[in-house]
């Protein structure tokens, strides 16, 4: 697609961290309270305040930094970024410029074709987030007024910057993925894209292949969904490449990504661009960092998901590419655990973890935390198939009814009469009544159209509503058919 | 005498032994800022029915028979640029003409806790910066010895305000010798603490790594007694120290023999008048008298301390009042075309000369290009200034220096902004290098006008400095003149 072009592409992710307190004051760090309801002197920037570091975010950060293979800092400082905007109580940022905690980490990801990829990372810096504007009427542009809410002033926020290592957006998507799966498990963020917990500034050039300099950049800021970012990543080379093949010159600057229209927008051109005029924050002091404590917040961090992917396969013998998906998401993994902790067939499992269990979470969108049954309910719905009580077809009907209920499978099989027939004698009436009905398909069948067997599974099957036991369907039918 | 000549320790002891009320102590103060203020215009807000309240209520803690501390009942004027919950803060700045802070600056907490009295909030150089209250965005303030001259600045309001009898005690703030240089011009005791000692929480920002509040008093024991109660660690100030606070008054009797003083060639230049010089020189040889030890000692560093000073505090300056833009608090411009022009408008209408060329000067130090050639460059200045005193305290337990190269001049007198930067030259170093300094009184030029002794210390060195300067005030009688208002 981008032939004898090679597109880079660059990250940087900003991350909420979910933090009781803001950064800086003692102000409650809470999505969607009524606006300006978490604010005080400190957070607004009235004059003569001044911040007092959150020491959570300081672990907090520490904690994502280890967690994506980071070295730490043990001398830190804070900078202030410096420009004029109405979310921006003090026309400052409190940010990292320099001397960020953590520098140099890198993630591993695994494409479809299941080559694995390291995706460095550059820097991981703290800082505080802006508010948020309300502008009445359609945007900024064509409203009258703008109000301003300023609960998210002062959340603390880190900033994930990416090497120039990711060349297309399959790369884009399974590093972001990465991260976000990564930052869930250490549980220092809920990573919520829709509420803006998630969101990326993207960085893309195109340059032609095997050139060994990096092309004009643009950059779209504040992507928040998979999807767009996705999107933009395929239509932003192209868009750039035609201006090149055109004989013009790619204008560095930033674009908005309007995702109705599907394509890129101006929005500054670099002349417009701002000079922070970082300079050290005088208010807060250096920090410095015990090895020790470190170390100690080391010691907390949980599985993280290549590992756990790892002793998946090896120990449960599932397919990697089951592992893989099945750990990407914390919660997903632990349910996954808790099911295979009462019932010993990985494979069984993971199938209905991938399938059925995913496709009815996405339907209804909710999490699983939100899920009414339990992992236990699961296991026992296996053991009813294995025991040969209800059928694989009953199952998905099984597994249906908890997932809307709750209710545990017993109930629900004794309940609907679910159970299989595997009594001989009833299945060979029911048999019976069914070639007596279909005289004419019998015909068939002797006549040497073995195709038919199925059509009389099926008639068998709909006479006993999916509760005959397949096996011996097949068995007895087979046995009458041939006569 | 009248009660509004005292000092705090004196009024201290009479509402002790119940000679004087609180009462009478705050009228009799309030009388006098009847009679005079039309002419020193020390003030912006006066608070008077809330101070006789808070006067009625120490006089009712008195009949009770409660303890009370020195300071209690014991009338003090804030700088505007010190938050006070629901009293007009304005940093003496249009932008802020109508602003009222919902909180109260750490300093203002722990005198409210000692019961001290509010009289008002004093009169400055718009945002602290200014050396002779003449950038006040309301009117300028007069020095009470001589009204056609200046107070110094840019804490001239408080210092004016002690001197005129308008208030027991003051509080301003020091960010280049904005407290020290009008206690020299006003005859007034003026302490700047070291960096880190008084919480800064709640002292509008003008320059955050140079900013210190300090108090202002007739006397050096009042000084001390004022330094206990606003020093001390603050968990809302990062950068305020984690240390105990001695008794600072415990030091005061204490006998200078054998301490080491430095004299500091530097400081006895050019720009130094002969008058200034001799008066710090003959207290040099009275404390000498006293049982000192002097010698000269070069700081080598300190030609370049001016020009960092210019590069650093405006730099912090155009970043600290980026803050005030229309939107939330204080002027707004009206008929704005859009949000940029809201800014644009509000900062142009609302802002004084000296603060936008401070804001400009600052931007340029700071922007890209130039960052390395200006402020990088200034803040290695700074630590040379800094190491110069530091080799120097190795040595001697102080050093001494005129605080102000010349007395008051004249209002008006100085156009030249470069020659108005000059007037603070003695006193810069000392907020680079965040070391404690104290001006006080040792004589009169040929005007009648007071000259300023500057005592310097090392880090936390404010009992040394208060010793030598107690020593020198009990051997005499500078600290009793007052201005013939």
């Amino acid at each position: 697609m981008l032939d004898g072009y090679e597109m880079t592409v660059g990250l940087e992710i900003h991350v909420q961290l979910d933090t009781d307190t803001k950064i800086f004051c003692g102000c409650k760090n809470e999505f969607g309270a009524e606006p300006n309801n978490h604010t005080c002197p400190i957070c607004l920037g009235l004059p003569g305040t001044l911040p007092v570091l959150n020491e959570k975010a300081v672990e907090y950060i520490v904690k994502a930094g280890l967690a994506l293979n980071c070295e730490i800092n043990t001398f830190s400082k804070f900078d202030r970024k410096n420009y004029f905007y109405a979310d921006l109580p003090k026309a400052y940022q409190i940010s990292q410029f320099d001397l960020p905690f953590c520098e140099d980490g890198h993630v591993m990801i695994q494409l479809e074709d299941g080559a694995d990829m390291k995706i460095g990372i550059t820097r991981i810096h703290l800082e505080e987030d802006a508010g948020k504007l309300n502008h009445a009427g359609e945007g900024i542009a064509s409203s009258d007024s703008s109000l301003v809410d300023y609960n998210r002033v002062g959340t603390p926020l880190i900033e994930i910057v990416s090497e120039p290592d990711i060349h297309s957006p399959e790369q884009a998507i399974a590093y972001l993925k990465k991260i976000k799966s990564i930052l869930e498990y250490i549980g220092v963020s809920d990573c919520d894209m829709s509420q803006g917990s998630m969101r990326a500034d993207v960085n893309i050039s195109v340059a032609p292949k095997g050139s060994d300099k990096l092309g004009t950049r643009t950059e779209l800021k504040n992507m928040n969904s998979f999807k767009a970012i996705e999107k933009a990543l395929k239509y932003e080379p192209k868009r750039q490449i035609k201006v090149l093949e055109s004989g013009g010159e790619i204008i560095q600057g930033t674009l908005t990504w309007d995702d109705e229209a599907g394509k890129t927008i101006p929005m500054r051109s670099k002349e417009e661009a701002h000079d922070y005029r970082y300079f050290p924050e005088p208010d807060l002091v250096p920090v410095i960092l015990d090895q020790e404590w470190i170390e100690g917040i080391r010691e907390t961090l949980p599985e993280l998901p290549d590992a756990r992917q790892k002793r998946y396969v090896e120990e449960l013998g599932i397919p990697e590419y089951d592992a893989m998906v099945i750990t990407a998401d914390r919660e997903m993994a632990d349910f996954f655990e808790a099911v295979v902790e009462e019932h010993n067939d990985a494979k069984a499992i993971s199938n209905w973890i991938m399938g059925d269990f995913s496709r009815l979470l996405n339907e209804e969108s909710i999490t699983i935390a939100e899920v009414k049954f339990k992992p236990a309910d699961l296991a026992k719905m296996l053991k009813l198939m294995d025991e040969g009580t209800i059928s694989s077809k009953i199952a998905k009907t099984v597994f249906e009814e908890m997932f809307a209920t709750g209710k545990d499978p017993d109930t629900i099989v004794e309940e609907k009469g679910l159970k299989q027939i595997s009594d001989t004698s009833e299945l060979e009436k029911i048999i019976d009544q069914v070639i007596a009905d279909n005289q004419s398909a019998l015909e068939d069948y002797r006549g040497g159209n073995k195709n038919v067997f199925g059509f009389f599974i099926g008639q068998t099957m709909k006479a006993t509503r999916g509760k005959a036991n397949p096996g011996m369907v097949n068995k007895i039918l087979r046995e009458k058919l041939e006569g | 005498m009248e009660l509004y000549q005292l000092t705090a320790h004196q009024l201290h002891e009479k509402l002790v032994n119940k000679e004087v009320t609180a009462r009478e102590i705050t009228e009799s103060i309030y009388n006098r800022i009847e009679a005079v203020e039309e002419d020193v215009k020390a003030y912006i807000t006066l608070t008077k029915e809330d101070a006789l309240k808070q006067a009625d209520k120490v006089d009712e803690k008195i009949a009770n028979g409660e303890e009370i501390g020195p300071l209690a009942g014991i009338p003090i004027a804030i700088k505007d640029n010190m938050s006070t919950e629901g009293v007009k803060t304005t940093c003496a700045s249009k932008i802020l003409h109508n602003y009222k802070p919902p909180y109260d600056a750490t300093v203002i907490k722990k005198l409210s806790a000692e019961d001290y009295i509010m009289v008002g909030k004093t009169n400055m150089d718009e945002f602290a910066m200014g050396s002779s209250n003449e950038n006040s965005g309301f009117y300028p303030t007069a020095n009470p010895w001589d009204l056609t001259r200046v107070p110094g600045g840019s804490s001239g309001g408080s210092a004016a305000a002690v001197a005129a009898g308008e208030a027991i005690i003051s509080l301003g703030s020091d960010t280049g010798g904005s407290i020290r240089q009008p206690a020299a011009f006003c005859g007034v005791v003026g302490m700047k603490p070291t960096y880190g000692l008084v919480s800064r929480y709640g002292l509008v920002a003008f320059a955050s790594s140079l900013d210190q509040i300090g108090p202002f008093s007739k006397d050096i024991t009042d000084c001390a007694i004022a330094l206990n109660y606003i020093a001390g660690h603050d968990e809302f100030d990062s950068t305020s120290a984690n240390r105990e606070v001695p008794d600072y008054t415990a030091s005061l009797n204490k006998d200078i023999t054998g301490m080491k003083i430095g004299v500091p060639s530097e400081y006895f230049g050019d720009g130094i008048d002969q008058e200034v010089k001799d008066a710090v020189w003959t207290a040099i040889k009275k404390l000498e008298e006293l049982g000192a030890e002097y010698e000269e000692v070069s700081l080598p560093h300190t030609e370049y301390a001016l020009s960092a000073y210019y590069l650093i505090a405006p730099a912090e300056a155009s970043s600290n009042l980026a803050r005030y833009d229309g939107v939330r608090y204080g002027l707004r411009s009206e008929e704005v075309k859009g949000l940029v022009d809201m800014y644009k408008k509000t900062r142009q209408e609302g802002f004084g000369d000296e603060v936008k060329r401070r804001i400009m000067l600052g931007t340029y130090a700071l922007s890209s290009g130039y960052y390395d050639a200006y402020y990088k460059k200034a803040q290695k200045v700074r630590t040379l200034v800094k190491q110069d005193f530091d080799r120097a305290f190795e040595k001697y337990d102080v050093l001494i220096s005129p605080t102000t190269p010349t007395t008051s001049f004249k209002a008006g007198a100085k156009k030249d902004p470069l020659e108005m930067y000059l007037s603070d030259i003695c006193t810069i170093p000392i907020n680079l290098a965040g070391i404690p300094a104290l001006s006080m009184p040792c004589g009169l030029d040929s005007n009648g006008l007071p000259i300023g002794l500057q005592i310097m210390g090392n880090h936390f060195g404010e009992e040394k400095i208060l010793q030598i300067a107690h020593a020198f005030e009990q051997a005499t009688d500078f600290h009793k003149k007052r201005a013939s208002l």
